[in-house]
């Protein structure tokens, strides 16, 4: 049986997508066969990220829709084995997107992978839901800004009453806190909450914090999922996040000021 | 949301729901919205959607077209009017609502009949609830008290007939007694909240002590004041 993992947050912007390429291609590289789903119809931008959007012949939408079949559509990665996408469609409206289709996707999906990560699009409506509905697990994506983490209670609240674990009162969705573009710095400052303050407010899990990196933007510019670029803190940053999430232990990176020489050396 | 499920397309129940009565006490339907805004000022939000049956009071004559703009009235501020009750099935139809006969018969007590402990059959169970309440999400326990065990987020609104204890941080909304039960009391253990009301009396977070912020505190009222104090 496959494990569905929504990567969520409300918010748009926060780092989904970054987190869904990253993490997927962490599992796949661990030797899971993993398939990555873009759930941002009309504004698909996973496959600009993993690096194939010139491989794109066929959609999620196309899918649905009984245009192609899966096999068609899925994009098998170049650079990590066992790695698929699943890209969405970058033109059809959000309605394209319906309950039975996604459920069909997945159920086919699940026969020959490991694991799937749906990238969920920003807010609270249909596409975000659907992203969500079949999940096993989240990764509930927040910056440590106050409507970012307002924005992942009210998912977390979807999560515990509008999924199909909900709703079949199965075992709940498992929560994960992910906390993207942090700055210890800033935090020092009083400009941004702490890890403890999101932390208090969410009181979930947290699998993993991300520095703000400028190695996020680079490695999105080349279409690298972040944690491909192991010499960097964002990357290893995801490298970490990977590992607990599959059990590992792992110390808690990147969440204290950088003091002096050695850290300004080796800053960013 | 819809899987394909086999078998059976619905069930038909049977079921015990406690509804609120709008009891009219005045065949002028402005004078009752005029009054009713105030009310709503009081707790805002904490009506919305709410489901409500519309009864004619002893000896007010509620004629159609009062009682249609009644509706709308009720509808343009939120509420969800459902039925009627004490009026033909003629009106009931005009205004879309449905017809309740003999609402008065063995009905859950009266708002007003807080039960009192030496009543043994007026015992209504605690709600407990132990997972957080997140943003956006609402708790109502009607008829009783209310425990959380957990966090109630910003955003987030608890409302009970009777006390409410929160074991967690508050950091949303809390109404206590919203039926007008001026002894219902809330606790929480760390004082966040953006609201707080007692019997619709209520203080927004701007107006508490700074002192009592982040730690225990219980709030009550004594006479039309609404009290919070550390315990
Ligand atoms: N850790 C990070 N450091 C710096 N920039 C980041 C980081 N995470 C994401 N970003 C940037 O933020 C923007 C939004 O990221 P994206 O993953 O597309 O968010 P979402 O999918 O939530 O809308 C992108 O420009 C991305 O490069
Ligand atoms: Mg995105």
């Amino acid at each position: 049986m496959a494990r569905i993992v929504v990567v969520t947050s409300g918010k748009g912007g926060v780092g989904k997508t970054t987190t869904s390429a990253a993490f997927a291609a962490g599992l796949a590289r661990a030797g899971h066969r993993t398939a990555v789903v873009d759930f941002d119809v009309g504004l698909r931008n996973l496959d600009l990220i993993m690096g194939c959007e010139r491989r794109v012949v066929y959609d999620f939408v196309n899918v649905i829709n009984g245009e192609a079949n899966l096999n068609q559509a899925l994009i098998r990665d170049k650079r990590t084995q066992g790695l698929s996408i699943l890209p969405a469609s970058q033109t059809r409206d959000k309605d394209a997107l319906t309950f039975e289709g996604v459920q069909a996707v997945l159920e086919g999906l699940a026969e020959d992978h490991d694991y799937i990560v749906c990238d969920s699009p920003a807010g609270i409506e249909r596409g975000a839901h659907l992203a969500m509905y079949f999940a096993d697990d989240a990764l509930v994506v927040t910056n440590p800004e106050v409507s970012s983490v307002r924005d992942s209670d009210r998912v977390l609240g979807l999560l515990s009453s509008k999924t199909r674990r909900a709703e079949q009162g199965e075992d709940p969705v498992q929560e994960h806190l992910i906390i993207t573009r942090y700055v210890p710095e800033r935090v020092g400052k009083g400009e941004m909450l702490s890890v403890e303050d999101v932390g208090e407010i969410l009181s979930i899990d947290l699998l993993g914090v991300i520095p703000e990196s400028s190695a996020v933007l680079n490695a999105s510019n080349s279409g690298v999922p972040v944690i491909l670029e192991e010499q960097t803190d964002a990357g290893q940053a995801y490298d970490d996040v990977v590992a607990r999430y599959l059990g590992q232990q792992r110390e808690h990176r990147f969440i204290t000021e950088k003091k002096g020489l050695f850290g300004r050396l080796f800053k960013g | 949301m819809g899987a394909s499920a086999p078998g059976a397309a619905f069930e038909l129940k049977g079921r015990m729901a406690t509804l609120s009565v709008l009891r009219v006490l005045n065949a002028d339907t402005n004078a009752v919205l005029v009054q009713l805004d105030a009310r709503l000022a009081q707790a805002p939000g904490f009506f919305d959607g709410m489901p409500l049956v519309i009864a004619p009071g002893q000896s007010v004559a509620l004629d159609t077209p009062a009682l249609v703009a009644l509706v709308s009235g009720l509808k343009a501020r939120g509420l969800t009017p459902v039925a009627v009750a004490d009026l033909s099935s003629e009106q009931a139809a005009e205004a879309g609502l449905g017809l309740l006969r003999n609402l008065d018969a063995p009905s859950p007590k009266a708002a007003s009949a807080r039960p009192t402990s030496d009543s043994p059959s007026a015992y209504q169970p605690t709600r407990v609830v132990t997972t957080p309440v997140r943003s956006g999400q609402q708790i109502y326990a009607r008829g009783g008290d209310l425990v959380i065990t957990a966090a109630v987020s910003a955003g987030a609104e608890v409302m009970a007939d009777g006390h409410i204890h929160i074991y967690g941080s508050l950091r949303g909304r809390a109404l206590a007694g919203v039926q007008g039960d001026v002894n219902a009391r809330i606790f929480c253990r760390s004082l966040h909240a953006e609201l707080v009301a007692v019997a619709g009396h209520y203080r927004l977070s701007e107006q508490m002590d700074a002192e009592l912020i982040d730690g225990p505190v219980m709030i009550a009222l004594q006479g039309d004041d609404l009290q919070l104090s550390a315990v």
